[in-house]
């Protein structure tokens, strides 16, 4: 038996007797972030990172929550556990499972630039690397963040320019605290949408420095929103929620801007190829700093990455089906307010 | 100019011009959706770009692409290598992109030049003229070469001019209006002026749209009248002695002319097409001089159309045997007469044009050329009547015509209607999803449907409208939650879900399994009532394809 086995409730430890974002409710989960595809509900125990705990209460409500500090580690029933930046979103954390000597480590979703919310992504050697394929293709190759931002942030003031208000469509989660650093200083006023309004709450409550925004309610008056930023979930597009703006001009940061066409069937103004995954090439550069022999992958490209690793000698591969990959950037699904979108 | 605007990316590709600009201008047309937008990008190209480009841009856009110079094979070859990704990765990314120019312009590593050197478009396409004919190691050195020193953007549109894969949506009334901004014509001189024959690589600017013409191009045909689809009832045009009507055919449509004792055919895409028909030939010598007539490309047999199908077996073909001459013999069947004794009739009333047609037809007594009587009728009620025989005449149904009206250009609302007839239809199970385009982009919403064979599945349409807003998002649900496998942007989906396909026509095809083509499916109705094992089988379709695609 495996240190982990693929199951149909998830990725399970025996042996410590724990799940790793399980889909169906168990006894004991280890979450690696507070996206809805990785962080169930029903669980009767939740171990994740400090940063994490507040965003599952928002999103979960309460529950038996233990949160513990990257790099500190827990035993269960001989297995040593530890969390490590993924630098995904806030809190969001790779597993480390050591049991005599043998040790995995399940990467959750992670990306390699250094955002400056959710900590640096750190490789962490091991015999075996769990890893997330999202954008496993060549074709996505990031720009520098830096020069997106400057895209977004001219994108802004053109269309300040042309009296329009700048729609900025980014997941309320993560995507959105990320973009909200940089343009903050952009209008006088940035508006957001309930959705991110509730995340960004639940971060300052805990003592997170963020920007100041403003929640868009029904009383807010149009003429307040001429010209400014509205940061808002991708589900609000095309929604009469959106009517109120006009005009304006929306703007989708999101991986799968790479792509044109992509952009052109959202039928957006503007695409900006801003991603919370790591590109093919961070993909890569992580999977050979680890030195696993052996990686598994999960949700994205999973046949095409892993016959490329397999091919080039990179590690021994396979790919496995889980049920990740619903939430965030990866693939749509409906959840409360926020439909996440593939394209 | 202020110092946030010389930072933005496309401020900067127009200030250089060249090649950058052109991509810029693209990028700025393919995103965005409305109609002005694109107008104003196109017009402050005109305003600023160099008049040798301009002449190549007004060529592009109105599909007089450069031909290809590489084939896309060896493009991905040369790509596939420099990026150095086994082949199998680069179909897998191109399958995943659906471009081969963006595939490979997000596959190729940075550029070793990085501003690039700035060439003009027209540079690039005078260049691939000059090479068009060298050897394949000349032409991969000047693509190589070329790529190096391009950023992204130049390199997307550099690789659809040299596959000869342009295609974007300006449709002609955007280029007209955008040029009426920087010339001092009016909009229909300016229509007529940019169409027909001309060649990008030696016309000036100057000599298309000065003000005064140096030569006269005789080959030129005017803009298409184009009709809306009547959605009313035809009670609602009023007093049926005002109208005219007359069978609407299914071929291709196209624009005779003849002057100078020359005949020039040529399609709505202003394809020339006068080569491809030989059985126009005789024509230049039984048509009067100086003559312009609208009407169908269609294949017809002693006066009688056949389906389109026969016609599809002549286009696309270079030679043409001898048996296709008799199988699939071409008439053009005449609508209107756009110029007579080289006199421009558009602004005549459509009773004026009408007789002279018939007394110019009545001389020509000939195969290939024929003006369809119109249909007699004095109550719309017997029309409708008339309108139920269309399939079987090969007709799609009855064009009403205002018979005082004017030839006017592109698609109108008032005077031209097309009343088309019922569709065919078939029942047919769901069984792959993808998602849709447009504002329907997050939802599945394009599909393919499959008949019953026995007890298998046989895919034979895609159809993606139809369907209300609420219906698509319940079966976008019904997707995310039935999926079997995904295959990148497809999903293969549990067959359960039963729907009315409605289509205009059918014919037969060697490239899909099911050895049928449609024409126009889309979802008529979502047959709850219906389970999967109550859809038509693979034998109803063949009947239907005896029935109407013969
Ligand atoms: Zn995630
Ligand atoms: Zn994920």
């Amino acid at each position: 038996m495996n240190l982990i086995n693929f199951t149909d409730k998830g990725l399970c430890c025996p042996q410590g007797d724990f799940y790793i974002d399980p889909w169906k409710p168990v006894d004991k989960a280890i979450i690696t972030h507070a996206h809805s595809d990785h962080a169930y509900a029903g669980h009767k125990y939740y171990l994740c990172h400090h940063h994490t705990k507040p965003l599952l209460q928002l999103r979960l409500g309460d529950n038996n929550y233990e949160s513990v500090e990257w790099g500190e580690t827990i035993t269960m029933n001989g297995v040593k556990v530890s969390l490590h930046p993924a630098g995904h979103i806030i809190g969001s954390s790779q597993i480390r499972v050591e049991y005599k000597g043998e040790v995995w480590v399940i990467s959750g979703d992670y990306k390699t630039e250094d955002d400056g919310l959710s900590g640096k992504f750190e490789p962490i050697k091991c015999n075996t690397f769990i890893t997330e394929s999202t954008f496993g293709l060549p074709i996505y190759k990031w720009k520098p963040q830096q020069e997106i931002f400057e895209n977004i942030i001219n994108w802004i003031s053109r269309n300040k320019e042309n009296g329009k208000t700048s729609v900025l469509l980014a997941y309320s989660l993560g995507k959105a605290q990320r973009v909200l650093q940089h343009i903050k200083d952009t209008t006088q006023d940035i508006y957001v949408h309930g959705a991110i309004w509730n995340a960004h709450e639940a971060l300052l409550n805990v003592g997170w420095n963020l920007p100041v925004v403003k929640r868009i309610t029904p009383d807010t008056p149009k003429e307040a929103l001429k010209g400014t930023v509205v940061i808002a979930p991708p589900s609000a597009d095309s929604s009469p929620w959106m009517k109120k703006f006009h005009p304006y001009s929306v703007g989708v940061c999101s991986g799968w801007m790479q792509v044109r066409g992509n952009a052109r069937r959202r039928n957006v103004d503007a695409g900006f190829a801003l991603s919370d995954h790591a590109d093919w090439e961070g993909l890569l550069q992580s999977i050979k700093a680890t030195q696993a022999e052996r990686v598994f992958v999960t949700h994205g490209f999973q046949s095409a990455f892993s016959r490329y690793l397999n091919e080039e000698g990179i590690a021994i591969a396979a790919e496995v089906k889980t049920e990740y990959g619903s939430e965030d950037e990866e693939a749509p699904k409906q959840e409360v307010d926020e439909t996440k979108d593939e394209l | 100019m202020n110092e946030q605007e010389l930072h933005n990316e496309e401020s900067i590709a127009l200030q250089s011009g060249g090649l950058a600009m052109f991509a810029a201008l693209v990028i700025q047309i393919s995103s965005s959706t409305k109609t002005n937008d694109k107008l104003d990008a196109l017009a402050e190209y005109f305003t600023l770009a160099d008049d040798k480009d301009k002449v190549w841009v007004i060529a592009i856009f109105s599909g007089r692409r450069p031909k290809r110079i590489v084939s896309s094979t060896l493009l991905a070859e040369w790509c596939t290598a420099l990026a150095n990704i086994p082949s199998w990765l680069f179909l897998e990314s191109y399958s995943t992109v659906g471009d081969l120019g963006e595939t490979i312009a997000l596959l190729l590593p940075d550029p070793v030049i990085k501003d690039g050197r700035g060439e003009s478009l027209s540079y690039y396409l005078k260049k691939f003229i000059e090479i068009e004919k060298q050897d394949e190691l000349v032409r991969k050195q000047f693509i190589i070469d070329s790529w190096q020193q391009m950023n992204h953007a130049e390199r997307f549109v550099f690789n659809k001019l040299i596959t000869g894969s342009f295609r974007i949506g300006v449709s002609q009334k955007i280029i007209v209006n955008a040029l009426t901004k920087v010339v001092s014509l009016s909009s229909s001189v300016i229509a007529h002026r940019i169409s027909g024959n001309w060649d990008p690589s030696t016309i000036s600017f100057n000599n298309m749209l000065g003000d005064e013409v140096v030569d006269v191009d005789h080959s030129k045909p005017y803009p298409f009248y184009l009709a809306y689809a009547l959605e009313d009832e035809p009670s609602s045009l009023g007093d049926p002695s005002e109208w005219q009507a007359e069978w609407k055919w299914d071929g291709i449509r196209g624009q005779m002319i003849k002057r100078n004792n020359e005949l020039f055919v040529w399609s709505r895409g202003e394809e020339l097409m006068t080569e491809k028909f030989p059985e126009y030939i005789i024509l230049k010598d039984l048509l009067p001089d100086g003559i312009v007539l609208d009407g169908e490309i269609i294949p017809a047999e002693n006066g009688k159309p056949l389906p389109f199908a026969a016609l599809q077996t002549r286009i696309g073909r270079k030679n043409i045997t001898k048996k296709q001459l008799t199988e699939a013999p071409i008439s053009f069947f005449v609508y209107d007469l756009l110029e007579y004794n080289y006199e421009d009739w558009r602004e005549r009333s459509l009773e004026e044009r009408r007789n002279k047609m018939e007394e110019i037809l009545q001389k020509i007594n000939n195969n290939s050329i024929q003006l369809p009587p119109v249909i007699k009728f004095t109550q719309w009620d017997d029309l409708a009547e008339l309108r139920k025989t269309s399939r079987e005449m090969n007709s799609e149904g009855i064009m009403l015509k205002r018979k005082n009206s004017i030839y006017q250009v592109g698609r109108k609302r008032g005077d031209w209607w097309k009343w088309k007839i019922d569709a065919l239809t078939i029942d047919c199970v769901m069984i792959y999803a993808q998602k849709g385009a447009g504002r329907r982009s997050n939802l599945y919403t394009a599909y393919t449907f499959a008949v019953k064979d026995g007890d298998q599945l046989i895919p034979f349409t895609r159809a993606y409208s139809g369907l209300t807003d609420k219906e698509f998002a319940q079966v976008d649900n019904f997707v995310k939650r039935n999926s079997l496998e995904k295959f990148g942007p497809v999903r293969t989906v549990k067959p359960e879900l039963v729907f009315e396909i409605a289509f205009e026509g059918i014919a037969a095809s060697n490239r899909h399994k099911s050895g049928v083509a449609l024409r126009f499916p889309r979802m008529s109705r979502w047959r709850k009532d219906k389970k999967v094992d109550e859809i038509n089988t693979l034998d109803d379709l063949k009947a239907m394809l005896n029935m109407y695609g013969k």
